[in-house]
């Protein structure tokens, strides 16, 4: 007994000790990343290999705001923010399905209430301080910090109660959640884990939200992602570099990233990307209309031109159903009385021309919907959904059953008129940047005119659009398109329930303005902590037939994503989850450096 | 003798052009908002003489189009079925001059459609819009020109004739006008307005802007005639004579003014057809689907129509003739007006 407890001991002081060697030697060789260093648990990425070097240059519709994750909303800064952090389990765009990022591996308590997240060893920044569970600890505690006002906190807090981290060993951490979570470990995407050694002081100072504009000098600012910051010109480009440290490897043991340089440069308008693109400025070009796909399609010369098929984009139209004010205006609250009926939703819903919209708004690059999830979230969309045929008929007969009818003008125009025999007109709002979805309110225009219904489509910009839907809900219509950022149905959570902010037809209400309304906040919230995924979709199908059945939402369109690139760019995939082409950006590489060197 | 024939060649050209404007009705073959929708961005149809196989043909006809194998927005011409054009049919019901029902239509063909000018991203008749929307945008444009012309009458005389104070106070104000930009003008305008405005309010809010902001000019011409109308001897004799005022100013001075005004008319008739255009290129004129030559142009500002489909800028070419018809109209006015001292007029051609 004695022996083998003296030997015990001994072995412990012996790999402690050689614990503190280890220490001793590696720490100066491994700040030379070049060195392979045994302890570091690589992630190593399968798929083509290609070839180190050179530089891609991508357009960004607008400069991003900030590189600092707490704080960024707009697209730029998150497609930026995307290529430049990581975070500890993440979605694979192509397949939708979780992959071990940060953590190699996970594991979940019967009760589902723990989370298990195990960390790759020997993983570094990129300024190539290492990373540990205290890196994790600091990063959640951030985002959990009400004062930081990160807009992911939600997603952190169940009933009302936060997410608790704790840590195990430097490599070891427990989530504990306070009620299980139907999105799993899914949920850990798109947590961009912070340096605690850069951002730990400014924290405590308060001053965490203002940190990382894009002046922030490059060696103040690290991530766990791809690359790193080199250069920033206002007004034109963002230059990043090859992050050294970073963590994964092709199959043949190459590092990756293998481009050198990441360049966006800052194009404001969508034809000039295209330009741009077709002047060899950029190496590719994403989120791009069908009508400028099949420009570049057709002088195809140097390009991969891809339709990854329908994405999560969906686009659609609601009547204005909030609760009437006192100020209201007296035509207003007449106007709602139709838009309230269930009836005359329905009818219009069967009036309008979905394969028409397809047609001439996606020139057939896009597919007709009739519920929220589009064909490309292949794991959630309900298949049992009927989508039914445009019928003019059906709707006068809905009309009719509603007590509505028809004046018929001696030049064979007809009017309709509700039970009061006042004619119904209205407006509809479309935002007038989006030239696609203008149109889809023009389609719906001349559909409804063939009901009798008088139809005035109005553009407005965005912004103002988006006040007058949510803030002051002074419009009759409005044609709207939003994208889910991730498959998981709760990514839309903010529509669905009634409190939700872009629960647009009757946004941010304090109680459920319908039944029906309380029964989707119901199976919403059931879902949400439901532990299988066929108990999570069948009370999401469920929610989904309940949305057809009233119509709040009459939804039109989903549009393909639709991306290109130089014939250079090699495992050029794109897929149908944001970011469309830079989900891989760390395995895109450019095979012919003469190209660039001309650059 | 010859000047007088040029302005009624002029005058003639002008007139045809309006009739086929105002007879929109008549010379389209469709409804310009009805959509085609398994047909947007046709190329214009070909009129034919000499079939396929090199027949000839007395009547013309047209092929129809149909789309290229596995394209979304190519056409080629399905030439194994003629479609011959036929001539004072019976389709789309319209009112001719805005009262009279009627569907006779000049041309037209059987159980297919016929796009002579093409067709745009919603499968509308360009040819239909383009006649139609000359009806807004040349109503806009002599509308618009009345207004500005009257106004400027007013004022001008009202300052030429009285002079001081009220000569300064309106002058100043005209030199405001002339400085204010009016484009600007509109776009807040346009924020302060309900959000849906009818085709017909949104109309008249046009004529009401440039007539507004376009008085200044014609206003400033004429207070210059005026000024040196009311010294002439026959005015001052009639003067003499115990002549009243508002006698002097309509027997004698505003006829000096007719042909500054007409000449200003001829040019400011196409300035505000293209203000209109202007506008409804912007999103700020008569609402969709109501055709306006300006919301025809619109669709040019996307880079894929520029270089998709040539044919969507057919309707400037076809412009064209309007604007050189008023300049020209313009120009032999003002020649005939002063027919030796061309370009010496102050405040002349512009």
């Amino acid at each position: 007994m004695k022996t083998t407890s003296a030997n015990r001991l001994s072995r412990r002081v012996f790999s402690s000790l050689l614990f503190a060697l280890v220490a001793l030697f590696t720490q100066p060789i491994s700040a030379l990343p070049q060195q392979k260093n045994s302890k570091e648990e690589l992630l190593v990425l399968p798929g083509e290999t290609g070839r180190s070097g050179g530089r891609l240059v991508v357009s960004l519709r607008a400069e991003p705001k900030t590189l600092n994750p707490l704080i960024a909303l707009d697209v730029s800064s998150r497609e930026v923010i995307g290529v430049m952090q990581a975070d500890l389990v993440h979605i694979n765009r192509a397949t939708q399905l979780t992959e071990p990022a940060l953590a190699k591996s996970w594991k979940i308590s019967p009760d589902g209430l723990q989370y298990t997240l195990v960390l790759r060893r020997g993983l570094k920044f990129s300024d190539g301080s290492p990373l540990d569970a205290d890196d994790v600890l600091f990063t959640f505690r951030v985002y959990l910090d009400e004062k930081v006002h990160a807009p992911q906190r939600d997603l952190l807090i169940f009933d009302g109660k936060p997410i608790s981290v704790r840590k195990v060993d430097a490599q070891t951490l427990v989530f504990q959640l306070p009620k299980p979570y139907g999105v799993a470990e899914r949920m850990f995407d798109g947590w961009a884990i912070l340096p605690r050694h850069l951002l730990e002081k400014p924290y405590e100072e308060g001053k965490i939200g203002q940190l990382g504009t894009l002046t922030t000098p490059a060696k103040e600012w690290a991530g766990l992602g791809p690359f790193r910051l080199k250069e920033y010109v206002a007004g034109q480009r963002l230059v990043l570099e090859r992050n050294p440290y970073y963590w994964k490897t092709d199959t043949k043991g190459n590092r990756l990233p293998y481009l050198d340089e990441l360049v966006f440069l800052f194009v404001p308008n969508a034809d000039a990307q295209v330009l741009r693109f077709q002047s060899g400025e950029s190496d590719m070009i994403s989120r791009l209309s069908a009508e400028n796909f099949s420009v570049l399609s057709r002088d195809q010369k140097d390009y991969t031109m891809v339709d990854a098929g329908p994405g999560l984009e969906y686009n659609f139209f609601f009547f204005n159903l909030s609760d009437p004010g006192e100020k209201t205006p007296a035509e207003m609250v007449q106007k709602q009385k139709w838009f309230r009926e269930v009836k005359f939703r329905r009818a219009v819903s069967a009036a309008v021309d979905r394969e028409a919209i397809v047609r001439l708004v996606y020139q057939g690059r896009g597919t007709a919907l009739w519920g929220l999830v589009t064909p490309g979230n292949r794991r959630w969309r309900d298949e049992k959904l009927p989508h039914p045929a445009r019928s003019l008929e059906e709707a006068r007969a809905l009309l009719k059953e509603a007590g509505f009818s028809w004046d018929t003008a001696s030049n064979g125009e007809s009017t309709l008129h509700d039970s009061t025999g006042r004619p119904v007109e209205f407006s509809i709002i479309a935002q007038s940047s989006s030239s696609e979805r203008s149109k889809m309110a023009a389609v719906i225009q001349d559909d409804l005119k063939q009901l009798g219904m008088r139809v005035q489509v109005v553009p407005l910009e965005s912004r103002s659009l988006l006040d007058r839907v949510t803030q002051a809900k002074e419009y009759d219509a409005c044609v709207l398109g939003a994208a889910s950022y991730d498959a998981d149905p709760n990514s839309d959570i903010n529509v669905w329930l009634s409190s939700g902010g872009l629960h647009l037809w009757n946004p941010s209400q304090a109680h459920p303005a319908t039944p029906w309304e309380a029964e989707i906040d119901r199976l919403f919230n059931e879902q949400m902590y439901a532990r299988t995924f066929e108990q999570r979709k069948n009370l999401y199908d469920r929610a989904q037939e309940i949305l057809r059945e009233y119509q709040p939402m009459i939804f039109l369109a989903s549009p393909d994503i639709l991306a290109g690139a130089k014939k250079s760019v090699g495992n050029f995939r794109p897929a149908v989850l944001e970011p469309y082409v830079l989900w891989n950006v760390e395995q895109l590489y450019l095979e012919n450096d003469a190209v660039n060197a001309t650059r | 003798m010859r000047v007088k024939r040029a302005i009624s060649g002029w005058l003639v050209l002008l007139v045809v052009l309006h009739a086929t404007v105002i007879f929109a009705g008549f010379f389209s073959p469709y409804d310009p908002a009805e959509q085609d929708r398994k047909n947007p961005y046709l190329p214009p149809m070909r009129v034919h003489f000499v079939d396929a196989r090199g027949r000839f043909h007395a009547r013309p006809f047209v092929y129809s189009l149909r789309l290229h194998e596995g394209s979304f927005d190519q056409y080629e011409e399905d030439t194994s079925r003629p479609v011959p054009l036929k001539f004072l049919v019976r389709g789309a019901s319209y009112h001719l001059l805005g009262l009279l029902p009627a569907r006779l239509h000049l041309f037209g063909v059987q159980d297919e459609r016929i796009y002579l000018l093409g067709s745009d991203s919603y499968g509308r008749d360009q040819l239909s819009r383009f006649l139609y929307g000359g009806q807004v945008s040349l109503l806009a444009g002599l509308l618009g020109a009345g207004v500005t012309l009257l106004v400027g009458l007013c004022v001008g005389a009202v300052a030429g004739y009285f002079g001081g104070w009220r000569d300064d106070l309106l002058m100043r104000l005209a030199e405001l006008f002339l400085a204010l930009p009016w484009l600007y003008l509109l776009f807040a305008l346009r924020a302060f307005l309900p959000l849906a405005v009818s085709p017909l309010q949104a109309f008249f809010l046009i004529i009401a802007v440039l007539g507004a902001v376009g008085w200044a000019r014609p206003a400033r011409l004429v207070r210059g005639v005026v000024l040196s109308a009311k010294e002439r001897d026959f005015v001052r004799a009639a003067r003499g004579f115990g002549a009243t005022d508002a006698y002097l100013l309509r027997r004698h001075i505003l006829p000096e003014a007719s042909s500054v005004l007409l000449t200003q008319a001829a040019i400011l008739v196409p300035q505000f057809v293209l203000a209109e255009m202007t506008l409804s290129f912007l999103g700020l004129g008569v609402p969709e689907p109501v055709p306006s030559w300006g919301s025809l142009l619109s669709s040019l500002q996307q880079y894929s129509v520029l270089a998709s489909y040539w044919w969507m800028y057919l309707p400037a070419l076809i412009m064209l003739p309007f604007f050189l018809g008023y300049l020209g109209l313009g120009g032999e006015l003002q020649q005939r007006r002063e027919p030796y001292k061309i370009g010496k007029e102050p405040g002349g051609l512009r």
